[in-house]
């Protein structure tokens, strides 16, 4: 690895004051949670960080607690922290078993909720080196090349798709996420933190180079609330969803009150199927309307030459996790 | 090596640095490695680095305990922990083989939970307890996991051993006696290039006291 300097810092605050004295000396900084990913990053030469801010010696941001106003979890709460936790599993499932789906346990024992979402794109083209958006050039590689893996909705310029399997169920729970800067601290919705690349083609969410994903706040979902997370992958283990399904519905009986559908790995954002979630309101979850849900969920899609694949697996799997939270 | 004519007190004995000896392999190989590193790149003073020391490169000295043994020793920033276990501290017994955090040969225990020792700086360590697999013999005993390891044939190349060893060792500790689906989930961040993933769960279920049906 190419030498760099490993910052300590001691808290939230201490940390983005050191990014933005970083960058204010002309160097890049890079904060580091578990650092599973930047480290390697480093190691190809597709991150050009040569300071990293380590965020390990941070004790605040740790924290899962549930409080009046949600459950709150801090950005700094590793994946495996989510999975355990006995009030995220009560009542948060589909977090559970997004953050379980994740990696393997070497890499969710160390990884961050924050890092999860904020992780580089894993299109093979920008991981391998190519000067695309996503690295600051002008092209998107995977347009005429090799996008089996690419977006089926939201493409443009870029088609990277999200690879967070966590983040598509904190928008289907309205999360309200905290960012953290040298300026001070805002809020923003979850289904915000994530812009499209025609908005901004290099970045994936709005975070400024100096800011830091602080902390999430998970509203206390109302009674008679269910919810799923369904991940496809194309092995059995240790890799990122083809597609993932995050399923929030509100029941009373058997009939769907209110739905939240969001999908992982299709789209460049966390892409909600408000088609979809309109359809299932006021309906009983039979396995007809569970298959007409899985239907229209890819109704207006624009898949590329070489992954039409994700159109019958996007509904097999809206079916599926429809299906799946239908009442006992 | 098979498991019929292993036997663990001549195996150890092999190994003991005081023991009259023939060079090992591996002095054998770092030997080799200086003499093919000395005609090509005269500034590899120190063969048993896996890469050249800078001297401007960013230190930091830190304090970590490795298999109950605390070490102050200066770092390159830049160093992973697994560089710093096998060219900083000579346990070579964590193995680097991807370098990219996917294969889980460098899996070590820090403060009790897996990670991949590649895919962390050292400096991270810093204050940390690492066990690696040179930790898991007691007063030259093998672990029970280890000889299960040995008894069904776990390893073939061995080369991911230590890192199945690390990650069976944790579950284990958390789930006495895991089921042959619990040992899959422990272990599916561990590759075995040799696919013997079959023998590895039995040993790990065996080593719980359980049997694979």
């Amino acid at each position: 690895m190419r030498a760099l300097i490993n910052l300590d810092a001691n808290s939230i605050s201490d940390a983005v004051q050191a990014a933005a004295q970083v960058r204010a000396e002309g160097r890049i900084a890079a904060f580091s949670g578990g650092g599973t990913d930047l480290l390697q990053q480093i190691k190809d030469g597709t991150d050009p960080a040569d300071v990293i801010v380590n965020l390990r010696t941070v004790n605040e941001a740790r924290e899962i607690e549930e409080g009046a106003g949600g459950i709150s979890i801090g950005g700094l709460a590793t994946l495996t922290r989510v999975m355990e936790n006995a009030a995220v599993r009560a009542r948060l499932p589909a977090l559970a078993q997004a953050a379980e789906s994740v990696g393997t346990p070497q890499i969710r024992n160390v990884a961050t909720v924050a890092g999860n979402m904020t992780q580089r794109p894993w299109c093979w083209y920008y991981r391998n080196g190519f000067n695309c958006f996503k690295a600051g050039g002008e092209e998107c590689f995977s347009v005429n090349g090799e996008n089996g893996q690419h977006a089926i909705f939201g493409g443009g310029p870029s088609f990277i798709v999200h690879p967070s399997d966590i983040a598509p169920v904190l928008v289907a729970f309205e999360a309200i996420f905290q960012l953290a800067g040298p300026d001070g601290e805002r809020e923003v919705p979850a289904a915000e933190f994530f812009v499209l690349p025609r908005v901004d083609p290099v970045n994936e969410n709005v975070l400024d180079e100096s800011e830091l994903l602080a902390r999430i706040v998970v509203p206390s979902p109302p009674e008679n609330t269910v919810s799923s997370y369904y991940k496809v992958m194309d092995r059995a283990a240790w890799t990122h969803a083809e597609i993932g399904v995050a399923t929030v519905i509100r029941r009373d009986g058997n009939a769907v009150t209110d739905a939240r559908v969001v999908l992982s790995g299709v789209a460049p954002i966390p892409w909600r199927l408000r088609a979809v979630e309109e359809f299932l309101a006021g309906k009983p979850i039979t396995a007809e309307v569970a298959r007409e849900a899985g239907e229209i969920s890819i109704e207006g899609a624009q898949p590329l030459a070489k992954n039409r694949h994700k159109l019958p697996m996007t509904s097999a799997a809206v079916e599926r996790s429809v299906f799946g939270l239908a009442a006992g | 090596m098979h498991s019929d004519s292993f036997d663990p007190a001549t195996e150890r004995q092999a190994v003991d640095p005081d023991a009259p000896q023939s060079p090992s392999r591996r002095e054998f190989l770092e030997t080799t490695g200086a003499t093919v590193a000395a005609s090509t790149v005269a500034s590899f003073a120190t063969p048993a680095m896996a890469q050249p020391t800078d001297a401007a490169a960013p230190r930091t000295t830190i304090s970590v305990s490795v298999n109950g043994v605390r070490h102050e020793i200066e770092v390159e920033d830049r160093w992973t922990l697994a560089e710093l276990l096998r060219d900083g501290i000579g346990l070579t017994g964590t193995k680097i083989g991807c370098d990219r955090g996917e294969c889980g040969a460098c899996t070590v225990l820090m403060n009790g939970a897996p990670v991949y020792s590649c895919g962390q700086l050292a400096v991270w360590a810093d204050g940390a307890e690492v066990r690696t697999v040179e930790g898991l013999a007691r007063n030259g005993e093998l672990s029970p996991l280890q000889q299960a390891f040995v008894v069904n044939n776990a390893p073939q190349c061995g080369f991911c051993t230590p890192g199945q060893l690390m990650s069976a060792t944790a579950l284990l500790e958390a789930t006495p006696s895991p089921t042959a689906d619990q040992a899959r989930a422990a272990l599916v961040g561990n590759l075995c290039r040799c696919s013997n993933y079959n023998a590895i769960v039995e040993a790990v279920v065996a080593a719980g006291g359980g049997g694979v049906a």
